[in-house]
């Protein structure tokens, strides 16, 4: 009550014209992310709906066998791998959420360490850890899946699990329910918006999957997101992509709604707070301890195996993997036209680049969008998180066609692959500073304009110090969002200057023990990388937290 | 009837129920007074079965009970929060008890219509037990304890959180009402007044640490006070 009259007065008075920042400012900061967006991000998405409703090649794609062949297998298989992770996962969620026991936050992290791993690096993993019969089939790919979201299910129905009082449960025992039906009448109905919301998300996640079914489909496997870009980059059919990739954006609508209606369906109060996690006793004891150690094997060991690959020569362990990086002679003389160490070294400018274009884009946006008035700074804010919403593969498919002609042809511009990659990093560059200015108190700005401050003044004094955090971490999210980008590069990257992403999977594509070793080995330092950048950002997160 | 002997129970390392025995008789309302830490909730757990004890047994019609699991007791409870199933409506929270007997579900609707009808709620079985006041819930919380009839009532200190007047009102509403039903209850309470006027026998608990010195060493860590008429 009183938050909102002191919110209501604090608009009346920043909303006084004479504390208003200069017009040419305002206008000049929402320029730049505005121009980007549109031509980045609208035209080619305007070109791809264009393209994909234009003449009869829409009806003639939608009247294939194919395309329905590819629709089913990517519902059916998204719907199993969501069974499968809510599955695997219930139990490390009840384990974590309910228990304290010795590794319980090493699981957790790992778990969501996985979670932001390339998609490609899990790929690259289940090829290690499985037989060579499996590692190119539908299980591959399930299980890739389920290595790759179990946090979703484990963090999302372990909050609400962690929640739910133990005399909830009690009750429904003196009442005379057994074990078994009191997880069946009480846990699993309390639990099920929790886990309806996890499996929204999961699936929405596998639906769009892209690069753990390039890696692990092989030719028969393809989800809509994989058959377009085989139309696209494979076949030249520009027109059926496009029309796929549409019907493709329908489904995903569908899918969200779906999801919400669920949500909300389901939705019931909880009341009450967490009880104290406790730590197990007696039986309770190997329960818990297998959960989170299955768990942990499920997680780890393909990692691990990972690591271990790289180092495998078919008969015995050796460097020869790490040792041929820097060397793209297979034997004097001829050359294998993959380059792994250049790969690494294109990776890491690639992504340099990308964080730099977002991180001003973003920070102008920052900018644009608390200094605009509310509804102009909305469309923006809006706007700019629209590429989120955008399968990778999608925005990188739009501006293949859009920039292939002049004066637009920017497909050998070096800048492209970055720009790409900005434009999906960018809405994590504005999410995590809005927070921050959302939360500066007004009067902040206030007190310097009665020091004598001009508004411009107090506004660069109050609120730039205060977005340096939350660059700094949003600048570590676009590094390490760049360099595991597989769906736009796809698109974007030309032969011959591949990111590691790209180089790892057409390394895992060629037969022979060395190339599949020198996949596995770029795979590990993609997987530190991206694991040191998060634990940083983690880290610097506490820090923040903490003073 | 039941008989609870010389339960201790710690957590820890720190003993909460320290050599306590009670009896109690069929068809009485015994009252359990104590400070708050003195263990009230703890014994009633023991009872019920959600927490085993260190040593001790609990013992009911003669059998002994205390390794047995919480469903195959016939042990009710009222919980201090009534822990009412906030994805079932009024009528399925009564009723849970006699679905997972397996009663019928024309039978359970009627069964469960009838106590609610008793506990003064007729007409509420289709509510969502998310908007009912205070005292809704404690009645709803009794009447689902004592659908499936159990053997013993416990009562985790059911009318504490109330406003006075709803508590004046309600403390001997629910005392009648497990008068009338016959039914073996134990009912937990720090309120003296409110023990004098719904049980027939008070016993009160002392904190462990002073146990051994105020209590007579039969009885452990309780005391008997007199038996008052109601």
């Amino acid at each position: 009550m009183d938050r909102g009259v002191d919110a209501s007065r604090a608009r009346k008075l920043t909303s006084a014209r004479a504390n208003r920042l200069p017009t040419w400012f305002r206008v000049a900061v929402a320029a730049p992310p505005a121009v980007f967006l549109t031509l980045f991000y609208v035209w080619p998405f305007a070109t791809l709906v264009v393209r994909g409703l234009s003449g009869p090649d829409a009806l003639d794609v939608l009247s294939r066998q194919r395309t329905w062949e590819v629709l089913w297998f990517t519902t059916w298989q998204a719907a199993a791998s969501t069974a499968l992770t809510v599955l695997v996962g219930l139990a490390p969620a009840w384990a974590t959420a309910r228990y304290e026991f010795p590794g319980r936050r090493l699981l957790l992290s790992t778990l969501t360490a996985v979670f932001v791993l390339p998609t490609v690096v899990i790929g690259a993993a289940m090829i290690a850890v499985l037989p060579a019969d499996l590692e190119r089939s539908v299980w591959a790919i399930l299980a890739a899946h389920v290595v790759f979201n179990l946090a979703v299910v484990v963090r999302t129905v372990g909050t609400t699990w962690a929640v739910i009082p133990t005399d909830l449960e009690h009750a429904a025992r003196t009442l005379g329910a057994t074990p078994w039906r009191t997880f069946r009448l009480v846990t699993l109905p309390v639990l099920m918006p929790a886990i309806a919301a996890a499996a929204s998300i999961v699936f929405l996640f596998t639906f769009t999957s892209f690069g753990v079914v390039r890696v692990l489909g092989g030719a028969r496997h393809a989800t809509l997101e994989v058959e377009v870009w085989r139309r696209a980059t494979q076949l030249g059919d520009i027109a059926g992509a496009s029309t796929l990739a549409l019907l493709q954006l329908l489904a995903l609508a569908a899918v969200v709604m779906w999801g919400s209606a669920v949500q909300r369906r389901t939705a019931t109060t909880l009341d009450g707070h967490a009880d104290r996690r406790t730590r197990p006793t007696g039986r309770l004891r190997w329960q818990v301890g297998s959960a989170a150690a299955l768990c942990a094997l499920i997680v780890a060991v393909p990692l691990l195996a990972l690591v271990e690959r790289s180092f495998w020569q078919g008969d015995r362990y050796s460097l020869a993997g790490w040792r041929s990086l820097g060397n793209n002679e297979i034997r004097p003389g001829l050359q294998l036209g993959i380059d792994p160490l250049g790969a690494l070294w294109r990776s890491i400018t690639t992504a340099a680049w990308a964080t730099v274009f977002a991180l001003c884009i973003g920070t102008v946006a920052v900018i644009a969008i608390s200094t605009l008035g509310r509804r102009s700074g909305k469309v923006l804010d809006t706007g700019l998180m629209l590429p989120l919403g955008t399968s990778a593969v999608t925005i990188g498919f739009g501006m293949l066609i859009t920039f292939d002609r002049d004066p637009v042809d920017w497909r050998s511009s070096w800048w492209l692959v970055p720009v790409g990659h900005a434009l999906v990093a960018t809405p994590f560059v504005v999410r995590n500073s809005m927070a921050v200015v959302r939360s500066q108190p007004i009067d902040q700005r206030h007190a310097a304009a009665t020091l004598g401050a001009a508004p411009l003044r107090a506004w660069a004094s109050t609120t730039l110090p205060a977005l340096r955090r939350p660059l700094a971490t949003g600048a570590g999210l676009a590094a390490a969002i760049s360099l595991g980008e597989f769906g736009a590069t796809s698109f974007l990257s030309r032969s011959g200057a591949e990111t590691l992403p790209i180089a790892i999977d057409r390394l895992l594509g060629r037969t022979g023990r060395l190339f599949q070793a020198q996949a596995f080995a770029l795979s590990t330092i993609l997987a530190v990388a991206t694991i040191v950048l998060v634990v940083a950002i983690d880290a610097g997160g506490d820090r923040a937290r903490r003073s | 009837m039941l008989d609870v002997r010389e339960a201790s129970v710690s957590f820890d390392g720190t003993p909460v129920l320290d050599h306590v025995s009670l009896t109690v008789d069929r068809g009485e309302t015994l009252a359990l007074l104590g400070p708050s830490g003195s263990g009230k909730s703890t014994l009633l757990r023991v009872i019920a079965g959600i927490v085993v004890p260190d040593s001790g047994t609990v013992v009911l019609d003669g059998c002994d009970i205390t390794a047995m699991p919480t469903h195959r007791r016939s042990v009710g409870m009222v919980f201090q929060d009534e822990q009412l199933f906030p994805h079932l409506s009024v009528g399925d929270n009564v009723a849970f008890g006699l679905k997972v007997a397996g009663v019928g579900s024309a039978e359970r609707r009627r069964r469960a219509g009838e106590l609610l009808e008793d506990a003064g709620l007729g007409g509420f079985a289709d509510r969502s037990v998310g908007n009912l006041s205070g005292g809704e819930r404690k009645r709803v919380a009794l009447a689902r304890s004592l659908a499936p009839n159990p053997t013993v009532l416990l009562l985790d200190e059911p009318l504490t959180g109330l406003d006075r007047a709803l508590h004046d009102r309600l403390a001997p509403e629910l005392a009648a009402l497990l008068r009338r039903r016959g039914t073996t209850a134990i009912w937990v309470t720090h309120d003296r007044s409110e023990a004098a006027s719904v049980a027939s026998r008070t016993i009160e608990l002392i904190a462990p640490a002073a146990a051994p010195a105020a209590a007579p060493a039969a009885l452990g860590q309780t005391i008997e006070s007199a038996h008052t008429e109601s």
